[in-house]
C-alpha cells in the first residue's frame, strides 16, 4: 500500500509568501557560495545534499486529503480538503476526463477544512465518475449539498454529473469496503471526528487526525493505544505543542508531537507521520518541530524504534 | 514516584522522584495539589525540585499545568528547579519552558522567591 499525501495543513489552506521565496532563494544562494555549479545535474545534486528541506522545498499548504493507493482501478482517500483539487487534476492528467473512476473517501469529520476541496474536485463535475462517501456523522449529505447551495457556491449539488452515495459507518464495527477492513474509532473534537484504521494484506495504516487525546485519562489513552496497535504508519494530528494543548488550546480538539509519539511507543507503531500543521508555522518552524520530535523519540525509546515523519504535500510512504 | 516537601519559611520545597506517566499520573496529582493549597501571593511559593524526577511524560505534564493553573489565579508562584538533562529536553520540546521558570538549583530559586527562604538555607 502507497500512502500519498495531497493536503497536509490544519485548519485552512495556507501559501507561501513572495518573503518567504525570497528568503530561501537567499538561503540557498549563501549556501551556494563558492560552488561551481554549472549544470542543471550538479544543481539538482547540490539542492538535494546540502539543503535542507526547509530551504529546498515546502511542507505545503492544502488542507487534509491524504490518498491510499492500493494498485487497483479504484482510488481511496481521506478527507476532502483542498488537497483532493490537485489530486483530482493529477488523475484527470494520467487518465484523461473519458475514463469513468471510482473515488472511496472517508471523511474524519465535517468541518469546513476537510470538506472545503470537494466544490474543486473536476470528478465530480463528469458523469461516469462514481464518489462513494463515508462516514460515522448523521447528516454528511446535507452538509456537502449545503456547502455548493447559493451563495456559498455557484454550483448546486443536484448539477453534479457523478454518481456521488453516502455510506454511514458505525464507531468500533470493523467493515470491508474499497477492498480494506475499516475500523472507524470515536474521537474527541468539537462536534466528534473519526479515526480510521485500514488492515489490507497485513499492513495497517492508522488515519487520526482532528484528535485531542487526555494525557492523563488512562482509559482512553488504552482505547487509543488498542487503535494504533501494531500498526505500519500513524497519520497523527500534532497540530499543536503539549503546553498549548493542556493550557490556552485546551478543549481545540488537536493533539502534538509529544503525544503522538507516546502514543505510538506504547502502540509499537513502526511510523509516525506527524499532520494537520498549524496554519501559522512557516517550513523552518515544521522542520524544527520534527527534529524535536526525533530528539524526543531518541531520548525516551525503550527498545522500539519508531520512525517519525513529517507529512508534506506531495510525501509518499509505502507500507 | 515519591512527593515530598520541606519548608524553608514562606517558601515550600516540593521534590518529586521517580517517573511518571498516564499509570501513575492521578497519584501524582493527588500527592501535588494539596501542597499547593496556600500557594498565593503573600503566602506560600511552591519550589519543584525535580532533581530526582528521571521521567515525565505527558501525563504528568499535564497535572504539572493543572497546577500551575491552579496557583495563577491567586497570584503564587511556582517554580521547577534541578531539572535532569532528558526532563530538561522533555520540558523545551513540550514547550513547558514558556509555562513555568526553571531554575538551575534549589537555592537560585529560593533566592529569587524569598530572601527569607533563601538566607535560611544558608544558615543550615
Amino acid at each position: 500500500m502507497r500512502v500519498r499525501f495531497w493536503g497536509t495543513r490544519g485548519s485552512l489552506p495556507v501559501s507561501l509568501t513572495a518573503e518567504d521565496i525570497k528568503v530561501k532563494i537567499v538561503e540557498a544562494l549563501l549556501a551556494a557560495a563558492g560552488r561551481n555549479l554549472k549544470t542543471r545535474a550538479e544543481a539538482e545534486a547540490f539542492v538535494a545534499r546540502d539543503l535542507s528541506f526547509a530551504i529546498s522545498h515546502t511542507y505545503g499548504g492544502n488542507s487534509s486529503c491524504v490518498e491510499l493507493d492500493l494498485g487497483t482501478d479504484e482510488y481511496v482517500l481521506c478527507d476532502l480538503g483542498t488537497g483532493v483539487r490537485p489530486f483530482g487534476l493529477d488523475v484527470l492528467a494520467r487518465k484523461g476526463p473519458r475514463t469513468p473512476c471510482t473515488f472511496h473517501v472517508f471523511m474524519s469529520h465535517l468541518h469546513w477544512d476537510h470538506i472545503m476541496g470537494f466544490p474543486f474536485f473536476p470528478h465530480a463535475y463528469i458523469a461516469g465518475n462514481r464518489i462513494v462517501i463515508y462516514g460515522c456523522h448523521a447528516g454528511i449529505e446535507e452538509t456537502f449539498r449545503k456547502q455548493h447551495a447559493a451563495p456559498c457556491f455557484p454550483v448546486d449539488f443536484s448539477r453534479l454529473s457523478a454518481k456521488i452515495e453516502f455510506v454511514k459507518l458505525e464507531a468500533g464495527r470493523r467493515v470491508r469496503h474499497a477492498g480494506l477492513d475499516v475500523t472507524p474509532k470515536l474521537q474527541q473534537h468539537s462536534g466528534d471526528s473519526y479515526g480510521y484504521r485500514f488492515e489490507r494484506g497485513g499492513k495497517v495504516v492508522v488515519y487520526s487526525t482532528d484528535s485531542e487525546h487526555m494525557p492523563d485519562d488512562a482509559a482512553s489513552t488504552d482505547e487509543v493505544v488498542r487503535f494504533f496497535r501494531d500498526a505500519d504508519l500513524v497519520i497523527f494530528d500534532a497540530m499543536y505543542s503539549l503546553a498549548d494543548t493542556v493550557s490556552v488550546k485546551e478543549d481545540w480538539g488537536h493533539s502534538s508531537n509529544v503525544v503522538g509519539v507516546e502514543l505510538c511507543q506504547h502502540a509499537r507503531v513502526k511510523h509516525l507521520c506527524l499532520y494537520h500543521h498549524e496554519p501559522v508555522h512557516d517550513d523552518a518552524k515544521i522542520a524544527s518541530v520534527l527534529r524535536e520530535t526525533l530528539r524526543l523519540e531518541e531520548i525516551t525509546r525503550s527498545g522500539h524504534a519508531l520512525r517519525i515523519s513529517s507529512a508534506y504535500d506531495g510525501l509518499e510512504i509505502t507500507v | 514516584m515519591q512527593v515530598s516537601a520541606v519548608r524553608y519559611s514562606d517558601v515550600l520545597v516540593v521534590a518529586v522522584k521517580g517517573r511518571i506517566d498516564y499509570m501513575n499520573a492521578e497519584e501524582f496529582k493527588a500527592a501535588l495539589l494539596p501542597h499547593l493549597v496556600n500557594c498565593a501571593a503573600g503566602r506560600d511559593q511552591i519550589v519543584l525540585d525535580l532533581s530526582r524526577l528521571e521521567y515525565v511524560s505527558s501525563a504528568g505534564l499535564r497535572v504539572l499545568m493543572i497546577a500551575a493553573k491552579e496557583v495563577r489565579p491567586r497570584k503564587g508562584r511556582l517554580v521547577a528547579v534541578s531539572l535532569q538533562p532528558v526532563v530538561r529536553e522533555i520540558f523545551e520540546i513540550s514547550r513547558f519552558t514558556l509555562v513555568f521558570d526553571v531554575f538551575d538549583s534549589v537555592q537560585d530559586a529560593l533566592r529569587a522567591l524569598s530572601p527569607k527562604a533563601a538566607a535560611m538555607t544558608h544558615t543550615g
